[in-house]
């Protein structure tokens, strides 16, 4: 079962409109052979971590460009948290300042991606560091 | 002599563009092969960012079916390629207008004074996007964004404070917002008149172009039917109510920043306008009573003079499909006025004070394009709301490009130019061909729910981004000339005051508190009983009007019809 794809979940949380990225970066994880569910935008908390329930995906990826980035990742992560779910490999993408970046990561986010990241990039550290799929 | 006669005669009977394109195919032969084989060509083929075709130069037989005259004229006449106005810039200069927003009113109020103290001439306001979305402050969930990229504004009582000390009867203002912009436009004309200052006084711009919203930017709340109604009652309503403020300002920005292409940025910005207009007409209302008052708003990228020859494009296309297409007969209705904003897309976090270079020519281009009003970003805008010293470089500018470079000293240098004549034209044909793709299929909101459009952004987004990563497109510190220390130039990031949000939250509920319950509670269901009657006509800014007077909020307003229209569900293609 070594060739199952990848399932990564690309999340627009809050009214952040901003989705060119999250839609070049969730193109260019399909290209690469990943199974990428978008959620679109308008997402809260709950809807993204049910979406990464449902779909049992092993990456989030969350995009912001709103300045709010801090507030619903941590919003994510509690939730996650409450779940039990630990070893979700989760990454935020958009206009994050460097000493937020730090700050994610101390929150448990894997990495951060900013401007200008080639999308090679990020295939290469989620096919580096996803978790194993969990079969039932 | 006859013998040596009559090869000039010859000459002289052949047109310039013929004994051009003679001459031309001679310096192909003899002349370019050489230089090439010396030092060849940078790329195999070379295109505008629209995939235009760029000749290695262009000549009078590039033009040669263009009428002097009637493609091109003089500046301030039909059909406007060279500028809506006879004198441009030697007479009144563009509008210096930094769109500015971030935490509550008064945070924003103090910078609008800090803009104009350095030389701004024009106010333009970002709210915040529960205030763009129609939520108020104290939204279970969107709380946490409150005031983060735009001021938080709730009800009047904000919008007061936002404007407190601004002359508004001498300074015009634009008013970033559009799913939410009937309430925020009837706030700006309510603030005006408990200050004493008459509606006919007020000038300015609502963004209110709901369309782009669907295709690119995804500040939507209502289906596209009962929105674009919205619009068209605010056009009616503001014709009366405010007839010197532009009710609508189209636009193109969001729709390239997304990744359309300048071809694709123009088809469906006027495909919009015409969209609403049309809109307005199946309602009975005159083009001539509503279209002098429909001004756009488009991106300024890096692509120099296909930006220059989009915006004489763009007004000459416009000018056209007014006369042709609406019949409007009036020349204030005819001609293009627009806003431009250089490209928030191109901005770099790698080496950010490149960013300083990239805007500048970014805002010369809009200025030989002849935009009559421009936002230069500033050089940290990839990373945060703008600081001070950084939105100073940004006014200065501008004001660099005004009184140092000459730009602005002689109206539409570029005509005549075979190269940009040229890509005018060809500009104008792309376009004109989208918007007569998307009446194919029904028009742009039937290509909207389709979810075509989004898509065809979406691609555009995917090949410049494919181009970056291949080396096809260099972007300098980003794929190119990167700088061996990621670190880089440390700068200043504005940060928004903490508590902005407990704030805002106690103020809205002392506006609850304080004003007229009855008044508030009739507004509402009046508007409620107005929406449930849209469609047929009925414009409901009365009813906004007075809810807004009653103090309601935006998020009440916006929920009151929510409950009647619904909110609109997108296709999330990528």
């Amino acid at each position: 079962m070594a060739d199952m794809p990848i399932k990564v979940v690309v999340a627009k949380p809050g009214l952040d409109g901003h989705d060119r990225g999250a839609k070049v970066v969730a193109r260019s994880l399909r290209d690469a052979g990943m199974e990428v569910v978008y959620t679109g935008v308008f997402q809260s908390p709950e809807s993204i971590v049910k979406t990464v329930l449902q779909e049992d995906a092993q990456v989030l990826g969350i995009s912001s460009l709103s300045g709010a980035h801090m507030e619903y990742t941590e919003a994510v992560k509690d939730l996650l948290e409450q779940h039990g779910i630990d070893d979700l490999l989760v990454l935020v993408g958009g206009t994050i300042p460097d000493e937020d970046a730090v700050q994610l990561k101390q929150l448990g986010v894997a990495e951060v991606f900013g401007p200008g990241t080639p999308t090679a990039a990020i295939v290469e550290f989620i096919r580096a560091n996803a978790p194993a799929r969990t079969f039932s | 002599m006859a013998t040596l006669e009559e090869p000039r005669e010859e000459l002289r009977a052949e047109s310039a563009a013929d004994r051009a394109r003679r001459a031309e195919d001679r310096w192909r032969k003899e002349r370019l092969p050489g230089d090439y084989e010396r030092v060849a060509p940078r790329r195999e083929q070379f295109a505008t960012g629209s995939s235009i075709p760029i000749k290695d130069v262009y000549t009078p037989a590039d033009v040669e079916d263009l009428d002097p005259l009637e493609d091109i004229g003089l500046p301030g006449e039909y059909p406007y390629t060279r500028g809506v106005h006879a004198s441009m810039y030697r007479g009144k200069p563009w509008t210096i207008r930094q769109v500015a927003g971030f935490g509550q009113a008064e945070d924003t109020n103090r910078r609008y004074k800090y803009l104009l103290a350095h030389g701004e001439t024009g106010l333009s306001t970002d709210f915040d996007l529960p205030t763009l979305l129609g939520h108020d402050s104290d939204h279970p969930v969107y709380h946490r964004e409150v005031g983060k990229i735009g001021v938080a504004v709730d009800s009047v009582v904000d919008a007061h404070a936002l404007f407190e000390g601004i002359p508004l009867a001498e300074i015009s203002t634009s008013l970033t917002i559009n799913a939410s912009a009937a309430p925020v436009m009837a706030m700006y004309a309510v603030v005006a008149d408990e200050l004493g200052v008459p509606g006919a006084k007020l000038t300015g711009t609502a963004q209110n172009d709901i369309l782009k919203e669907y295709t690119a930017q995804n500040e939507f709340i209502f289906p596209p039917e009962q929105s674009i109604d919205l619009v068209v009652d605010t056009m009616e309503w503001g014709a009366k109510a405010m007839p010197r403020f532009n009710p609508v300002n189209v636009s193109g920005y969001h729709i390239r920043d997304a990744g359309a292409t300048a071809v694709e940025e123009l088809g469906l910005t006027l495909s919009a306008g015409l969209t609403y207009l049309e809109r307005a007409v199946a309602r009975g209302i005159q083009p001539d009573t509503v279209a002098p008052r429909v001004s756009f708003f488009f991106n300024l990228a890096n692509d120099f003079l296909e930006e220059i020859a989009k915006l004489r494009a763009a007004r000459r296309l416009w000018a056209r499909l007014m006369k042709e297409r609406l019949g409007c007969t009036e020349a204030r209705s005819l001609l293009m006025r627009t806003h431009v904003q250089t490209a928030g897309v191109s901005l770099t976090v790698q080496q950010p004070l490149n960013n300083i270079a990239r805007v500048a020519i970014q805002a010369l281009a809009a200025v030989l394009g002849g935009t009559q009003s421009l936002h230069t970003n500033s050089l940290d805008e990839a990373m945060a709301i703008p600081s001070e010293e950084a939105v100073k470089v940004a006014v200065r500018t501008q004001q660099i490009v005004l009184h140092e470079t000459g730009a602005a000293d002689v109206v539409d240098p570029f005509a005549g130019s075979y190269y940009v004549e040229s890509l005018t034209t060809e500009l104008e044909e792309r376009s004109r061909e989208l918007i007569e793709q998307i009446d194919g299929m029904g028009g742009l909101v039937e290509a909207i729910k389709d979810g075509y459009v989004q898509q065809r952004i979406a691609d555009s987004a995917w090949e410049q981004q494919v181009a970056v990563e291949k080396g096809d497109k260099v972007i300098v510190g980003v794929n190119g000339f990167r700088d061996e220390d990621e670190a880089g130039t440390p700068i200043e990031i504005f940060r928004l005051d903490e508590g902005v949000v407990e704030r805002q939250m106690a103020r809205l509920k002392d506006t609850k508190r304080t004003r007229e319950e009855a008044r508030a509670a009739r507004a509402l269901r009046a508007l409620a009983v107005g929406a449930g009657a849209s469609g047929n006509g009925r414009n409901l800014m009365p009813e906004i009007e007075e809810a807004v007077r009653a103090r309601c909020t935006v998020g009440e307003i916006c929920d009151t019809l929510r409950e009647e229209w619904g909110e609109f569900k997108p296709v999330s293609v990528f």
